[in-house]
């Protein structure tokens, strides 16, 4: 009954790292048919390889293929999930255009520039901390890796900036700093911030000949700005994890796990703020530049 | 026990084509699903491992096989799919002149107003032998009407217009559903359609009954001056609305001259926007137009109409519709 | 075969000698066999519970009255069995359990790629039931499974927003997998396991995974949406603010019917394992079966508009998503016709897995086809929203997903645990269900043609009879799913011991032994044959083997 399978027996078999004894064909087929030998894992030495390869990799270089893999996979999810609003997005402006061209002047361009600028060079630095890691200079890597954590937060500085603008708007105040202070107030004119308050001015600044009346909830101006508040707000959350894997990395790099032959972490760190990165260069025309 | 049918009334003119194509479905599936379960009883018999049988010259691929079971079921979904989308295609154009029905779905009742003011609640009442158009609207969440014996079923949405339509071939009494999920109520949303001729139908039209509010309600309503208890018709109530109740007469002038254009005969025609894009002027864009006037401009006007949003009723709509779209039947004859 | 005794180190032994040490190594495992069965276990008990709502639902429907529940109590009952079964059980079921188990073994790898990573999704998916389940305490959601806009957003009542988190978290537990299963296939093959020689079920669990990570993260930023239309009133669904809530729909399905494969293509492959193991041959058209469940990823992604044929989408878009629909009848009908013919010339045994398999391919061929019934627009216009819906998703859902899960979980079961199940009551129970589940769903189609509405607690009278005859139906496939739960409960002490390869079947899997060792292969072997490589005289063999008194 059961002598089937002895027609195609494995031929051979690749001992597991820890135990790199050649056997032979004879030999494997009992060890693999039985589990009488002790797996002996615990004990291996980490010899033959460093001691960041985990136990059920037989080879760094799969380790590695793995990792990288499962980040890129991983970027496809977190594309998704901007893809869901981006949907969004592309189904109104097709709907309105015009509403979502006058809207876009309502957004703060230049701090939105600036931003772009600020996240760009973020890039660059993550991707010479990648290199300087690939060359082994620690302390050139710890320092990258700090210069993109300040240049993340100051991006995370000016949205803040640009958000309470709006807020303080909707209170009645010119600036954020009035807002916070309490200075004079001026009268309400706009509230861009959706919810019951929304108010879309009727701007006579733009150039635009057929500026809107004044226009509340319930219209397709407020579904710009809710769709401009959830895409930034959702971004902000990407770049407080990408900040604080930013953190982890030079805390890792400081302790001396990061080598030349082992900086998957800081690779696939690395892959994470570029994708952030790359989901704002798509952001900031769709929603800044519209018109 | 009392009967129970197996299979849904026809009656409606979809009836007879849609049982058409589902018993060739039935047939075909009898084929492939009847068919197939008795190969595999029988390979599961003949082959069982007590049977002696060849088992030899095992076969374990076959390209000519694998495209004789990939060709045939895709030229024969293929012609259902054509058949059923000609199909398809009649049941969404309603022919001209058919005879408009206005519904607005609550939750949870249906609430059905007929171009002469008659109003009915939960209930339908259609001639036989003549095209109904229903234009429908949802006040709150999404309904659905369904006929099962018309075999027609229209989500009903709010913020806008579904329409859908069918000629009814059998006088008679049928279910009336609301078959998508509305809330804690949606079993009860159901009521009957009642088909009659075409003359019982004008008779029942002018007949009294009920007393209807525009919301609904039911009872303790003073009755209209003009048309006794069954109300305004619909075009005059439009009318008077369009006049006066909201003034958009002012702008809207029929000579041409007013701030606004002349909306005579718009309905059914394409207009032009400012930014050159043409539009269908149907019921949808009406109703954009009043209450979100700013998102599709006419070109030549300036954007300068405030919006109407909030202070129109559902009701209050439908009757600018029919208004609005018999200035369009007035220029045709 | 008298001893009960197992053969040592395997991976369920413990070597803690205290209660905490014990939890430790069950609960903090990383070890993908363990995950498996927490899984498991987890998994069967959202399905008994989401059993027990169908249960209510029936006994309600029995009557045409709503004489037992109110039409609240109805409504929340109906979207708990459907939030249940569709998120924490028909999702993560197969692929969670027996994909959890089987993928590295059947490649020839010691774990997952991400062994904290699996671990972590359970626990991803245990905070996610609590939140569905802290809801339904709470008073229930009554949404429907479907959390359609703007009822769900504006005007129900009940606790959509903890339900909600309880989806979106268990959406990031079936990402979590379907990266696991991705990056695992690919790199921790064995030497010599190319793709053509993989078995078919990691073929079905790697189109399984391609769906779930492109899909998942669609309906996770979708529901999010809804939670905040919900909770500050500001959103992009309601049409009160300006927005469309057809759209809320086009994101929903874009995920929820890839979601359908989700739950159906690992099924798909364990019925392929089953059906050449029982018939001692190598599976007819291997290469077909393998591009027809990528192919069916791949169209799954592009007929969503099928569920909205009455919504108010457009005549164009009607028919164009009708089309494509028809285009998977395609895929699903090769694989059944290469099942079929793989049994030709076969050594066919009855075993009680094999018996689900089979009732598989009859149940999923009705199911199939009623879905073409669907897909063309003018008769789904008279039966979307029915029962016939209703009958058909469960024709596929139970009787696809479900007898495949429990076939492959009596296939492996000697795998997973080193014991056998009783072949008498397996073979009892998987009848009971045939029976039971087809007369519960049959009039369901009957009474769906008729115009009955689902999601009615109370329904004209002459649709009584069907759903008499439908409740009564599901009494019996009650007692079939229960009967399996206490015999292969009972197995674990009393069943015979399996041995490496009871069905004598191929597979890496089959080459260790029962349970497996921990870490699966002392050595990583080197496959050097294709997944079913049944000598060409092999069903010659076992047929001329069989002597009365040998296994059906």
């Amino acid at each position: 009954m059961r002598r089937g399978r002895e027609a195609h027996p494995p031929a051979s078999r690749i001992p597991h790292p820890a135990a790199r004894i050649l056997v032979s064909k004879e030999k494997i087929l009992a060890t693999t048919t039985t589990t009488t030998s002790p797996h002996g894992h615990a004990d291996h030495g980490h010899a033959a390889h460093g001691p960041e390869l985990q136990h059920h990799f037989c080879t760094p270089a799969q380790q590695k293929e793995a990792a990288t893999l499962g980040m890129w996979v991983f970027l496809v999810t977190e594309v998704m999930l901007f893809g869901g609003i981006f949907m969004a997005y592309a189904v109104y402006r097709w709907a309105f255009p015009e509403v979502w061209a006058e809207a876009a002047y309502h957004l703060n361009t230049p701090l939105g520039t600036i931003n772009t600028v600020v996240l760009l060079v973020s890039s660059l630095t993550v991707a010479l901390a990648v290199s300087a890691a690939e060359a082994g200079k620690r302390t050139r890597v710890i320092q990258l890796l700090l210069v993109t954590m300040v240049l993340g937060v100051a991006f995370l500085g000016l949205k803040a900036y640009e958000y309470s603008e709006k807020f303080s708007h909707c209170a009645g105040y010119s600036t954020p700093a009035q807002w916070v202070g309490g200075g004079e107030q001026h009268a309400v004119y706009e509230c861009l911030v959706p919810g019951q308050a929304f108010l879309f001015p009727a701007d006579k600044t733009t150039g635009v000949s057929n500026a809107p009346t004044v226009a509340g909830q319930g219209t397709p101006y407020q579904l710009f700005f809710f769709l401009y508040f959830v895409a930034t707000s959702l971004h902000a959350v990407h770049m407080l994890i990408g900040l604080t894997i930013m953190g982890y990395l030079a805390f890792i790099t400081w302790r001396g796990v990061i080598t030349p032959t082992y900086f998957t972490p800081i690779e696939i760190g690395g892959l994470y703020w570029h994708l952030i990165d790359i989901v704002w260069v798509f952001l900031f025309p769709l929603f800044y530049l519209v018109h | 026990m009392r009967d129970f049918p197996l299979f849904p009334e026809q009656a409606s003119t979809f009836a007879g084509p849609v049982d058409a194509l589902y018993w060739t479905l039935v047939g075909l599936s009898l084929i492939f699903g009847g068919v197939l379960p008795f190969i595999i009883l029988y390979l599961m018999v003949r082959y069982h491992r007590s049977q002696k049988a060849d088992r030899t010259n095992q076969v374990h691929s076959s390209l000519p096989l694998e495209l004789t079971w990939t060709v045939i079921p895709l030229v024969l979904v293929l012609a259902v799919f054509f058949w059923g989308a000609f199909l398809y295609i009649e049941i969404r154009n309603p022919p001209d002149r058919s005879l408009e029905i206005y519904v607005i779905g609550k939750q949870w009742m249906w609430h059905v107003q007929h171009p002469n003011g008659k109003r009915e609640n939960n209930e339908l009442h259609v001639p036989i032998g003549q095209p109904v158009r229903l234009v429908m609207t949802s006040q709150d969440v999404i309904h659905s009407f369904y006929i099962p014996a018309f075999r027609v079923k229209q989500d009903v949405l709010p913020g806008r217009y579904t329409t859908m339509w069918f000629e009814a071939t059998e006088p008679g009494e049928y279910h009336l559903f609301c078959a998508e999920y509305c809330g804690t109520e949606h079993s009860l949303m159901v009521g009957r359609v009642v088909a009659m001729r075409m003359a019982d139908y004008e008779r029942w039209l002018t007949t009294p009954g009920e007393i209807i509010l525009p919301d609904g309600s039911t009872g303790g309503a003073v009755a209209s001056p003009l048309v006794g208890a069954i109300g305004d018709p619909m075009v005059l109530a439009g009318s008077q609305l369009f006049a006066t109740g909201l003034g958009c007469a002012s702008c809207h002038r029929n000579d041409g001259l007013g701030i606004g254009p002349n909306l005579e005969g718009i309905y059914g025609t394409e207009v032009r926007l400012d930014n050159g894009e043409l539009v269908f002027a149907d019921e949808n864009y009406l109703r954009e137009s009043i209450l979100n006037p700013a998102a599709k401009v006419a070109t030549g006007y300036a954007n300068v109409m405030p919006t109407y949003d909030g202070q129109v009723s559902e009701d209050q709509m439908n009757q600018l519709l029919a208004y609005l779209k018999s200035l369009g039947a007035a220029d045709a004859e | 075969m008298a001893t009960t005794a197992l053969p040592g180190h395997n991976y369920l032994q413990d070597d803690a000698s205290t209660v905490g040490a014990w939890f430790k190594s069950w609960f903090l495992t990383v070890d993908h066999k363990r995950i498996a069965l927490l899984y498991l276990l987890s998994i069967n008990v959202f399905f008994l519970l989401g059993g027990l709502a169908a249960t209510v639902i029936r006994v309600e429907l029995i009557t045409p009255q709503g004489d037992l529940l109110s039409a609240d109590l109805y409504n929340r009952a109906f979207t708990l069995h459907g939030i249940i079964m569709v998120f924490f059980f028909l999702i993560p079921g197969t692929p969670a359990v027996l994909g959890n188990f089987l993928v590295p073994l059947m490649i020839g790898a010691r774990d997952m790629a991400f062994p904290r990573l699996n671990l972590f999704s359970w626990y991803l998916y245990m905070a996610g039931g609590l939140f569905a389940l802290t809801a339904a305490i709470f008073g229930g959601v009554d949404t429907g499974w479907t959390f359609y806009t703007p009822f769900s957003s504006t005007y129900a009542n009940s606790n959509v927003i903890l339900t909600i988190a309880g989806a979106f978290i268990m959406g990031f537990s079936s990402i979590a997998t379907g990266v696991n299963f991705i990056v695992t296939i690919h790199t921790m093959r064995a030497p010599g396991m190319t793709w053509f020689r993989l078995p078919l079920f990691i073929w079905s669990s790697y189109a399984t995974s391609l769906i779930i990570v492109l899909a998942t993260p669609v309906v996770g930023i979708t529901l999010l949406l809804v939670a905040i239309e919900r909770i500050w009133g500001v959103g992009i669904f309601d049409p009160a603010l300006g927005g469309d809530p057809l759209l809320f729909q086009h994101l929903f399905w874009f995920y929820s019917h890839p979601a359908v494969y989700i739950m159906i293509l690992p099924g798909f492959g364990v019925i392929s394992e089953l059906i050449a193991a029982f018939s001692r041959k190598r599976v007819f058209g291997y290469e077909f079966i393998a591009f027809s469940s990528m192919a069916i990823a791949l169209l799954g992604f592009l007929v969503w508009g099928h569920h909205m044929f009455v919504s108010g989408q457009s005549v164009y878009a009607g028919l164009v998503f009708s089309f494509l629909t028809m285009l998977v009848a395609i895929p699903s009908a090769i694989k059944i016709f290469n099942w079929t013919a793989t049994l030709y010339k076969g050594s066919i045994s009855y075993r009680t897995p094999m018996l689900y398999a089979l009732g598989f391919m009859g149940l999923f061929v009705i199911g199939g086809l009623t879905g073409i019934f669907l897909g063309i627009v003018a008769i789904d216009i008279h039966v979307t929203d029915t029962y016939f819906v209703v009958a058909h998703f469960h024709y596929v859902m139970v009787g696809g997903a479900i007898m495949a899960y429990l076939g492959g979980i009596h296939y492996w079961w000697p795998k997973m645990t080193g014991r056998m199940y009783s072949e008498v009551w397996g073979g009892i129970s998987a009848l009971i269900i045939f029976v039971g589940f087809n007369m519960t769903f049959f009039p369901q189609f009957v009474v769906g043609y008729l115009g009955m509405p689902r999601r009615y607690h109370v329904y004209p009278e002459e649709f009584q009879v069907l759903h008499v005859l439908s409740s009564a139906g599901a009494t019996i496939l009650a007692i079939g799913f229960i009967i399996p739960i206490i015999y292969l409960t009972l197995s674990l002490w009393t069943g015979k011991e399996a041995g490496n390869n009871p069905w004598d079947a191929t597979g890496l899997e089959w080459q260790v032994s029962s349970p497996p060792p921990t870490h699966n292969f002392l050595e990583i072997p080197v496959v050097t044959t294709e997944a079913y490589a049944y000598a060409p005289d092999a069903a010659e063999q076992d047929a001329a083997n069989w002597r009365p008194g040998s296994p059906l």
